[in-house]
């Protein structure tokens, strides 16, 4: 089967609504079909991958830890809009440490997110084949 | 061109179905292909066969089972959200020990892999949903 450039577009927060997690068993299965998978967590979709969640009082499940086994499922490019963040008061240091490990260079850690400008974003979209908006 | 189109909200909830349905019969007036429709989120409520809407009311499930009749596509309900949701066909009602099926006509229930294989095989993939 043919590879495409799929996006996972992730707009609102991990719990309140179910989009983060349904959204989530998408990209998992996207990954399984050997596609190439990118994610963009923009607006309040950037809380997805907040440190330390803790859902606790809500009685739902913290699937947080997910967003931490995507490296093994190669999908390596999560992109995360700088304005959201910023508009949110919250920096790198706010999100989970996402990391893969690169085969072609000796197993290094390196860090799956990736920090880009609206505009940046706008030139990743552009060179996608199929875009899935959650 | 060959469409594949996603649903994620509900019926009468949202308008999201009914511009789905909207676009699909517009595709198909102008010569174009649906390859697939996925139901997903709360989209799965879209295939139940137990929906009554009022009578001066447009009946949404209805007319996604015509259409799938007269145009032969192919309308995918996604398993896990369809569990979550209540929708059931009778294998799955089995399986699950649930005494009766909801599924309606022209629908069937199977898993997202069917939603991804839309995006690879069409040449545009539209998401309708919130």
């Amino acid at each position: 089967m043919a590879t495409k450039k799929f996006m996972f577009l992730n707009r609102k927060a991990p719990y309140g609504t179910v989009y983060a997690l349904e959204s989530l068993e998408v990209v998992l299965i996207g990954a399984a079909f050997e596609q190439d998978v990118s994610l963009a967590f923009i607006g309040d979709g950037v809380y997805q991958i907040a440190k330390n969640q803790n859902t606790d009082g809500i009685g739902m499940k913290n699937f947080s830890p997910t967003y931490k086994a995507l490296g093994d499922y190669e999908v390596t490019k999560l992109y995360v809009e700088k304005e959201s963040l910023e508009a949110r008061g919250l920096t790198l240091d706010d999100l989970m440490d996402l990391t893969w490990e690169d085969e072609d260079d000796d197993y290094a850690e390196k860090p799956s997110i990736r920090l880009v400008s609206a505009a940046e974003l706008a030139a990743v979209f552009d060179e996608q084949d199929v875009v899935l908006s959650f | 061109m060959k469409y594949s189109i996603m649903v994620n909200e509900g019926p009468y909830t949202h308008q999201a179905s009914d511009t789905a349905l909207h676009f699909c019969k517009a595709a198909l007036e102008a010569g174009h292909e649906i390859f697939r429709v996925f139901f997903y989120h709360d989209g799965v409520n879209n295939g139940t066969r137990f929906t009554v809407p009022p009578q001066d009311d447009r009946n949404i499930q209805q007319e996604w089972s015509k259409l799938a009749s007269a145009h032969d596509i192919d309308l995918v309900v996604c398993i896990a959200a369809a569990q979550r949701r209540g929708i059931m066909d009778a294998d799955e009602a089995k399986r699950q020990g649930i005494d009766g099926n909801n599924i309606a006509p022209g629908f069937r229930i199977s898993g997202l892999g069917q939603l991804i294989e839309g995006g690879i095989i069409a040449d545009r993939q539209l998401v309708f949903g919130d």
